[in-house]
């Protein structure tokens, strides 16, 4: 176990398709964070941005360019980038740096904006890289991958186009009281069953969308937070950002074969559970003690497997915890209560920063409408491409 | 002139008609096999590393899941802006001998409605698109109960 880093503020940008550059989004979550923490910019020594590949040279550099949007000031700048992790791996670096003592407050920014249609990947012949092999020689899109895990589901659980249904209907649910959320209207499995197939079994609302949007979180060692007054805050308690362990025996984006076990035999844990299960063992509690959960439902079908991989319900029991109205608001481990993915549509760099964002307001009990009922305990969970697990566990 | 017949990817498949194969690379030091291929290091971490030499992988396996592309997928796919949109479906198969799933596109004509989890396929040579002078090839996978 670790020690504890204080969440001190937390902000968004509304998610939506707003035709600005990415830097006024994240300087507006940034603000936002500053505001809610009520810490002044020039108290902040270190700013971490979780980079985007979408924004040019600033876009990768997001530490400095969010830092020089705010005002330059002195602070320490770091741009980390993992594709959908990016924002666990930027809380990580500014968690570290405050373990460390090498800064007291740190800000961490994701933001993007987003093209429309598919994610596809940067201008040029590029035959020794996996993204753009994928797309030249199979076509495979995002939602592709989805599909497969999805039918996957379909063929060893028996999970049912209805029970992807049912995830997009509860999440929209959620997301219509969500005032950051891009989608706020209420659906019906009938529905989400007449939209348009994108990927077989996969429908347009079962996949979620790309967007533009922002999120910033302020954190700070225990100490600094005392002394800011801040007697019982959010705390950061662990993050896990592991990577797979040889032989991944699950096809990942974006690649387009798995490791060969016919030399190691696999563990037995894939690589989504092994992220799961690091982030309990650092913070010392297990899938019982969770109040909710906010997971990248990236499809519905998605969503299920993470409540599987976090232990929310044994291998093959989903949609049998889904159904059972568990993992809804009021239920006994509700997931997503944000909305999801499915509500925002994935700003990359910025979602994972955004997952942290919900949990701090239900656990600090300020997230209205969608309150979770005596939340104390919360956990992210988020994979992105390239083998870069996500998991942040929060407690009050 | 006569289109000339070019890989997608060099050294990722070979042969004609029935001999047709995927080519995947074999340590010799721990025996893991790696497709696409690595020609440098062995990726096995509990492996000191040995030469990779090429292998053949099986024709065929059984498929592990499947899925298709409704909506034409952007570039570097390449797609001929004056047709219409033909999905086709794409096929995740298991290769028993290797315990390694590769992913590749149908053969043209078969549907996800042809298609169930665990079903056996065969890898045999496909086209991927034409333009002006060049037949890019690459790997088909078809279900064996059909026809080639």
């Amino acid at each position: 176990m670790t020690d504890d880093v204080a969440v001190l503020g937390a902000g968004l940008h509304p998610w939506g398709k707003w035709g600005r550059g990415f830097v006024a989004y994240g300087t507006a979550a940034a603000r936002a964070a500053l505001l809610d923490a009520g810490v002044g910019w020039r108290e902040v020594g270190s700013i971490v941005g979780a980079a985007t590949v979408r924004g040019g040279y600033p876009g990768h550099v997001a530490g400095a360019t969010f830092a020089k949007a705010l005002g330059w000031q002195g602070a320490r700048a770091a741009s980390v980038y993992a594709a959908c992790a990016s924002g666990a791996q930027a809380i990580n670096t500014a968690r570290a740096q405050i373990l460390a003592g090498i800064a007291d407050v740190v800000l961490v920014v994701g933001a993007d904006s987003a093209p429309r249609g598919f994610f596809r990947p940067a201008d040029g012949d590029r035959p020794d890289d996996p993204d753009w092999l994928r797309f030249r020689v199979l076509g495979a899109t995002n939602p592709t991958y989805f599909g497969l895990y999805a039918r996957r589901r379909m063929a060893v659980h028996g999970d049912t186009a209805d029970d992807f249904a049912r995830v997009k209907v509860k999440n929209a649910a959620v997301g219509a009281l969500n005032p950051n959320a891009r989608y706020r209207k209420r659906l019906t499995v009938e529905e989400v069953e007449a939209s348009a197939v994108v990927a077989d079994p996969l429908r347009l609302l079962d996949i979620c969308a790309t967007s533009d949007g922002g999120a910033a979180v302020v954190l700070s060692s225990m100490e600094f937070a005392r002394r800011h007054g801040a007697a019982a805050p959010v705390r950061i308690r662990s993050v896990s950002t592991v990577t797979p362990r040889f032989p991944n025996t699950v096809l990942d984006l974006p690649d387009i074969a798995t490791d060969s076990a016919v030399a190691v035999e696999p563990s037995g844990e894939t690589f989504r559970s092994s992220i799961a299960r690091t982030a309990y063992e650092e913070a010392g509690i297990g899938p019982d003690d969770l109040s909710l959960a906010e997971v990248y439902d990236l499809s519905t079908a998605l969503e299920l497997q993470w409540y599987e991989d976090l232990g929310l319900c044994a291998e093959g029991e989903a949609a049998k915890l889904l159904r059972a109205g568990a993992t809804t608001l009021g239920g006994r481990i509700p997931v997503n209560v944000s909305g999801g993915l499915s509500s925002f549509g994935e700003a990359v760099p910025a979602q994972a920063i955004a997952q942290v964002c919900e949990l701090t307001w239900q656990l600090r009990g300020d997230a209205g409408d969608r309150q979770v009922a005596g939340a104390r305990v919360g956990i992210t969970a988020n994979q992105g491409l390239f083998g870069h697990g996500s998991a942040v566990i929060a407690v009050r | 002139m006569p289109r000339v017949l070019t890989p997608v990817v060099s050294g990722w498949f070979a042969g004609d008609g029935d001999d047709f194969h995927l080519v995947g690379t074999r340590c010799s030091a721990c025996g893991s096999v790696f497709f696409p291929r690595e020609d440098v290091f062995c990726r096995n971490p509990g492996c000191e590393g040995g030469d990779l030499t090429e292998t053949p992988l099986s024709g065929t396996g059984r498929i592990w899941s499947y899925t298709d592309t409704r909506y034409q997928p952007p570039s570097p796919y390449v797609t001929s802006p004056e047709l219409p949109w033909r999905p086709y479906a794409l096929v995740a198969v298991e290769l028993e001998a290797e315990r390694i799933v590769v992913l590749g596109q149908a053969v043209p004509g078969v549907t996800v409605a042809d298609l169930a989890v665990g079903m056996e396929m065969r890898v045999v040579p496909g086209v991927l698109h034409e333009d002006a002078h060049t037949t890019w090839t690459t790997w088909h996978w078809r279900p064996t109960g059909v026809a080639g």
